[in-house]
């Protein structure tokens, strides 16, 4: 088993024929997933790899059943692209663009509710059941396929680091998120927990934060009494200076949440084990997870 | 982005949010023309600089005849302005905003900011606005009104009225100050700000609404949208090494350690910096050169780091995902070539393309130390500048 994505998922890609876009369509389908259809408006009709490009997607899910999306299309659009995702009842859009406007993102967010469709990112790698679908931007053959390791990020690079250390002690994983880094976001850690607590093949979970927000704090929160299973955590920015904040406001919002201390503090208070050295993030999965 | 103080006021005048009459002075014979337009006295001088606290640190002072304007002016410009947001270095104050004194009756604080958790727009309200606002929202959170805006539906009048009744406004001033947050918050969707503060708004004597402060911050991502805003940044308030790093697209913020450190993606950036203090040292820097990186953008990162003169050893951390491993092994070599590197390098690679990457390197001769994983690359770097001291 696995979560959100695997074997069934039939993937298009909206922005597939610019240059990112290819790239890494390219490099999904070569890891074995099924992608079914690209769109570019004013493209439609072409094929890139054999792979049949359509104008829009409500066209692309009727001719080809396509059932999820990975977003490729220029922040400025990305917006847009997102809402003709979810408006064709595509169920999962995995958004991979990076500096979409934070007011986009929160109509974005008030639009979705209520549909049925599924956000991840933006600003994020995607999601990878790995030996089954990859649906993003992160190298293939660091994943080890079958579990028992669920893995959810808000990190991009970050996510690639500790899943070769968990690959190199030999541990698999059932399914890799990265949730994205943007201040405004689709799916959160605690759907993701959730999913992975149901998943019968998932055995322990990794969780990567950072500083910023306080959705390692709700996270924290919903643990305690939902999740059984034992999560490894690690929290990047401990050293980063605190300046560059955002007048008195910031502050008000988030008190003391939202330092890497307040998150470690947390999330040790639910019982998460915390990685405090990196270099040492495979070795610590070994001793929790086996 | 952040601009200064007058600005953010003359776009609060666009949208017809009260401000006291002034204007922006470089110098002491402009600030006294200013003044001498606005009279009668007292009027206030306050130093315009991207950072809070001016007040505390000597900053704004009241003039009570054009003499003191003059000398208060000469003063403030060209000082090295020091607050708790500027850091100990501080920072220096190169023109003032010369206002119009005010009979304030009541200071209220007001701002409006997205909120991350509900993806709404939020505005905060305190009658609490002469006081330390962050200890009053510590202290005594219910003194801080906070009313939650759906981005799709505007904000109604409705919700001002829910914070104006909130801040207890006298009945006449209601519909002056629904009027004024009403256009500010359109000015906040409009401009895609990050941040609109006001601290204080004031309620005047005669029972008006003025802003007699104004911080504005601007969404970098929507920036495309708004090339009028751009006009109004400061280069000078930036640190300049921050300047030339962002004309290459790469994430840079100085800090004050030694070991220079360059790693594609923020969250592994942080992580890094956090592993060569674990090891012993101090990061020099944070630079994220992103996940599509250029051998151009790496050659730059690197030299943008060997320009800070702290920096006695450089740790290079890539997990290739888009950012290939030969791509970067081409930009360290092309910066080395160019600028000569001074300083021992240690380079831990990852990812796709790593063989290739590690070909490149060993091929070009260059004294470069390779490090097996982030642990053992804290470690080396951390020696070397250990060793240096």
């Amino acid at each position: 088993m696995s979560i959100f994505v695997d074997n069934n998922t039939r993937l298009l890609v909206q922005g597939v024929t610019g240059k990112e876009g290819q790239f890494h369509t390219r490099q999904c389908m070569a890891y074995g997933t099924h992608v079914v259809a690209g769109v570019t408006p004013g493209k439609g009709g072409q094929k890139m790899d054999g792979v049949p490009v359509f104008n829009t997607v409500k066209e692309a899910v009727a001719d080809t059943g396509a059932n999820c999306s990975m977003i490729f299309v220029p922040p400025a659009f990305a917006a847009d692209a997102i809402m003709e995702a979810a408006d064709a009842g595509v169920d999962l859009v995995v958004a991979i663009t990076e500096g979409i406007p934070v007011m986009d993102m929160m109509k974005v967010k008030h639009y979705l509710t209520g549909s049925k469709s599924r956000l991840i990112g933006p600003n994020c790698p995607g999601i990878i059941t790995p030996g089954q679908c990859k649906v993003g931007i992160m190298p293939g053959p660091i994943h080890r396929p079958g579990g028992p390791v669920g893995v959810v990020s808000r990190s991009g690079t970050l996510t690639y680091e500790v899943v070769h250390q968990l690959t190199l002690q030999g541990i698999g994983q059932t399914t890799c998120i990265g949730i994205g880094g943007d201040p405004v976001n689709g799916t959160n850690f605690i759907d993701c927990l959730d999913a992975f607590e149901q998943d019968p093949e998932t055995t322990g979970i990794v969780m990567v934060g950072e500083i910023g927000g306080t959705a390692e704090e709700e996270a924290s929160e919903f643990i305690t009494g939902h999740v059984t299973k034992p999560i490894v955590g690690f929290i990047a920015g401990l050293t980063a200076p605190p300046g560059r904040r955002m007048g008195h406001a910031g502050a008000i919002i988030s008190g003391s949440s939202g330092t890497a201390q307040g998150k470690i503090d947390a999330m040790k208070a639910s019982g998460i084990h915390i990685c405090e050295n990196l270099g040492t993030f495979g070795e610590l999965c070994r001793e929790i997870f086996t | 982005m952040k601009i200064h103080e007058y600005q953010a006021k003359e776009l609060f005048k666009t949208y017809n949010i009260p401000i006291p009459a002034g204007g922006v002075a470089f110098n002491s014979d402009e600030a006294q023309k200013i003044a001498k337009d606005i009279a009668p006295f007292p009027v206030v001088v306050k130093a315009q600089i991207h950072a809070g606290g001016r007040g505390k640190g000597g900053g704004v002072k009241l003039a009570g005849s054009m003499k003191e304007v003059a000398t208060i002016a000469i003063d403030i410009i060209g000082m090295n302005l020091i607050t708790h947001q500027t850091g100990p270095q501080g920072k220096l104050v190169q023109k003032v905003l010369v206002e119009q004194g005010l009979n304030i009756a009541k200071e209220l604080y007001l701002s409006i900011i997205p909120d991350r958790a509900t993806g709404k727009i939020v505005v905060m309200a305190s009658e609490a606005g002469g006081m330390d606002i962050e200890e009053v929202a510590a202290k005594t959170p219910e003194k801080i009104i906070k009313v939650y805006i759906d981005p799709l539906m505007n904000i109604q009048p409705y919700h001002s009225r829910q914070v104006a009744f909130g801040l207890n406004l006298s009945p006449v001033v209601i519909k002056p100050f629904v009027s004024m947050l009403t256009h500010l918050y359109h000015l906040f969707v409009d401009y895609d700000c990050s941040l609109v503060e006001i601290h204080p708004l004031v309620i005047t004597e005669k029972d008006t609404v003025i802003a007699l402060d104004a911080k504005v911050d601007f969404d970098d991502n929507a920036l495309f949208r708004h090339k009028d805003i751009l006009e109004y940044r400061d280069v000078d308030e930036e640190d300049p090494l921050e300047v030339e790093a962002s004309k290459f697209n790469l994430n840079y913020i100085k800090l004050d350690g030694n070991v220079g450190n360059m790693v594609n993606g923020a969250g592994l950036a942080m992580a890094t910096m956090d592993i060569i203090k674990l090891a012993g040292a101090e990061p020099a820097n944070f630079l994220d050169v992103g996940g599509g990186a250029s051998a151009e953008m790496v050659e730059n990162g690197l030299r943008i780091m060997l320009s800070d003169e702290n920096v006695k050893g450089i740790l290079i951390n890539i997990f290739g995902g888009i950012l290939r491993c030969d791509i970067l092994a081409e930009g360290v070599v092309k910066a080395a070539e160019k600028t000569g590197i001074t300083v021992p390098v240690v380079i831990r690679m990852e990812g796709t393309n790593v063989e290739e990457g590690r070909k490149i390197l060993t091929e070009s001769g260059l004294n470069l130390i390779t490090a097996a994983d982030m642990k053992d690359a804290a470690q080396k770097v951390a020696a070397f500048v250990k060793n240096d001291e």
